[in-house]
């Protein structure tokens, strides 16, 4: 999204953004075909009009969902991945970092803003699944961590929203250790007695899901989400069968007992907002 | 011992070697015993020579030796007729591929957990290859959980491929089982031990790794990934998992020179797998030195120590 370039810098407002979308660009939703405006479009919250489907997005228009007038700061921005194995596969992890903060314009997979939500203060995390599929490195983990000490400094709940293929594999160890460092930071967070809410979407699975994803005081969805800890292509090589239908969907999860609620992104922030104010 | 790692066939070929001086040596009645004993220093030197210098995909293979000592036997040896197993995570079932249960060691009652392979095709599969599904987690934390209510130390043992990833194991929540476990073990109030004595794959051993001190026996491996997941998933195929055992860094020494465990077992000469007896003596001992520290910290400061060494993990640029 091309047009979704605002660099936030402190506390900056983002009330211009809509009116920035180019006329005569168009969305046309990959499940019924349905066809509107890109402006309609993320009037709506990215959600199909027809059919609500829930496009994928990143921080940025999840910030500008969540986030009251826009406005929101930035945690630890500027920091990027490092490379602490010197991984090399097919290419380089030095050069798939930059070439890939190169093309999302994104930082790492991880974005952190602290602002309100329906006039109280929160702090958001938001994975972006366009930085090497969500994954998560040592970046996510340092800045999960430094969004939980601000929301205790705060005192005020914290908010992740999951959107992830699992472990950055290029930090081998090192990401799987960041399972380990969330979930320690979320005891902090539980011993400041702060609410910590989880909010899976579209995919949301492996390391993220068997940490920081499943912990939350309320785990919730959108709808028609993928929510598991192994992959469907994983489960279906072990078992040697197809899938059922729905397999792994947040209504699965839902009805397995691991969500509280599923809810349409369009009235996310209201319901999320609604939950809040009954953990005072 | 009797299967051999392709690299330790020059082992083999000299145990052979001295195998037919013993047989000539019976039916010819020629005293050998000198060239037996020149023998079985080479054995002894050319095993040293060998697993001095193994790679990082050799190591792998030690860490899945067929005649590598699992859990149980650990527990059985170290706690000398002590142990007592208990059963069931008290909702779905009990999972094979988990075992837990009282044991004395070194004069104390200690609460022993992990993952338990199959040292036969039919135990093999018993065991589900040493893959929990969550009620194995499940499991695993409500006997954390008693032994924290008898304020006795835990020591968990891990040897896994992976969490097992099945269909109910999806159904009953095998992300939120290990990520339960993560968040709760942080804050166990009792010492709490974790020693990688075989693999150490993903968040199936992280699942009972958060400790005071984590331990890697000398020749296992502890990754976010095993060496041929890794290469299927970056090159392709599985051409590459001796490159990846390499990339990913996941041997005892190069977890240890990360931070990313606090320390490494030594193993007999030759492996475990060559002198179990010996390994449970080295494994035992670390424990109880471990148990020994432990203990002389406060409950607060040590929680809050164990917090605090998972929270430094990762390193990034500002
Ligand atoms: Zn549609």
């Amino acid at each position: 999204m091309s047009w979704f370039t605002r660099k936030n810098k402190g506390i900056t407002t983002q009330n211009q953004e809509k009116k920035e979308i180019p006329e005569g660009l168009w969305y046309q939703c990959p499940e019924c075909k349905h066809v509107v405006t890109s402006e309609q479009h993320a009037e709506h919250d990215w959600v199909c009009e027809a059919c609500e489907y829930h496009e994928k997005i990143g921080s940025l228009q999840y910030f500008s969902i969540f986030f009251d007038e826009h406005e929101w700061i930035e945690v630890a921005e500027h920091m990027k991945s490092a490379d602490p194995l010197t991984f090399t596969d097919t290419k380089n992890y030095k050069d798939r970092i930059k070439t890939t903060i190169a093309k999302t314009g994104l930082k790492d997979a991880l974005r952190v803003g602290f602002g309100k939500i329906e006039h109280e203060n929160a702090v958001v995390a938001c994975m972006d699944f366009a930085f090497i599929g969500g994954s998560m490195g040592s970046v996510v983990g340092e800045k999960f961590a430094m969004g939980v000490d601000k929301a205790i400094e705060a005192h005020c709940p914290f908010i992740c929203i999951s959107k992830s293929g699992g472990a950055r594999m290029m930090e081998a160890g090192f990401s799987l250790m960041q399972m380990a460092k969330t979930s320690a930071k979320l005891t902090q967070l539980a011993a400041a007695g702060l609410p910590y809410i989880s909010i899976l979407t579209d995919p949301t699975t492996g390391g993220v899901t068997a940490s920081f994803a499943m912990l939350g005081d309320l785990n919730i969805a959108e709808p028609k989400a993928l929510i598991g800890f192994a992959g469907p292509r994983v489960v279906k090589e072990t078992i040697k069968k197809d899938l059922p239908a729905g397999f792994q969907s947040s209504e699965f999860v839902l009805e397995h007992g691991f969500l509280d609620y599923i809810v349409k992104r369009t009235e996310m922030k209201k319901r999320l907002a609604l939950t809040l104010s009954h953990l005072k | 011992m009797e299967i051999y790692l392709e690299f330790e066939s020059p082992i083999k070929e000299l145990r052979q070697q001295i195998e037919k001086l013993r047989e000539s040596e019976k039916k010819n009645g020629v005293d050998v015993h000198t060239a037996i004993e020149d023998l079985e220093r080479a054995v002894v030197e050319k095993t040293n020579e060998i697993y001095s210098n193994l790679t990082p995909w050799q190591r792998v293979l030690v860490s899945r030796h067929p005649e590598r000592p699992y859990t149980l036997q650990y527990i059985e040896t170290m706690t000398d007729g002590t142990w007592v197993e208990q059963h069931g995570d008290r909702t779905v079932k009990d999972d094979k591929a988990m075992v837990g249960g009282f044991g004395s060691i070194d004069g104390r009652s200690v609460m022993f957990i992990g993952q338990q392979k199959g040292a036969n095709t039919k135990m093999r599969s018993y065991r589900n290859f040493g893959m929990a599904n969550p009620e194995g987690y499940r499991k695993a934390l409500r006997l954390m959980k008693l032994a924290e209510k008898f304020n006795k130390p835990i020591v968990t043992l891990i040897d896994t491929p992976g969490a097992f990833p099945g269909l109910e194991a999806e159904e009953r929540g095998q992300g939120e089982a290990i990520a339960r476990n993560l968040f709760e073990m942080m804050r166990l109030k009792v010492p709490v031990i974790c020693i990688i004595i075989g693999e150490g794959a993903s968040g199936g051993a992280l699942g009972i790794g958060i400790g005071d001190r984590v331990l890697m026996l000398e020749n296992t491996w502890y990754s976010v990934i095993s060496p041929e997941s890794c290469s299927t998933i970056l090159w392709r195929n599985t051409d590459h998992k001796i490159e990846a055992a390499a990339a990913l860094k996941l041997t005892a020494d190069d977890m240890l020179a990360n931070k990313l465990v606090d320390g490494i077992i030594r193993e007999p000469l030759g492996g475990a797998h060559n002198n179990p007896n010996s390994a449970a003596l080295h494994l035992k001992e670390a424990i109880i030195s471990a148990l020994n520290e432990l203990e002389k910290l406060g409950v607060e400061e040590r929680t809050q120590q164990r917090i605090e060494k998972f929270c430094a993990m990762g390193v990034v640029q500002q």
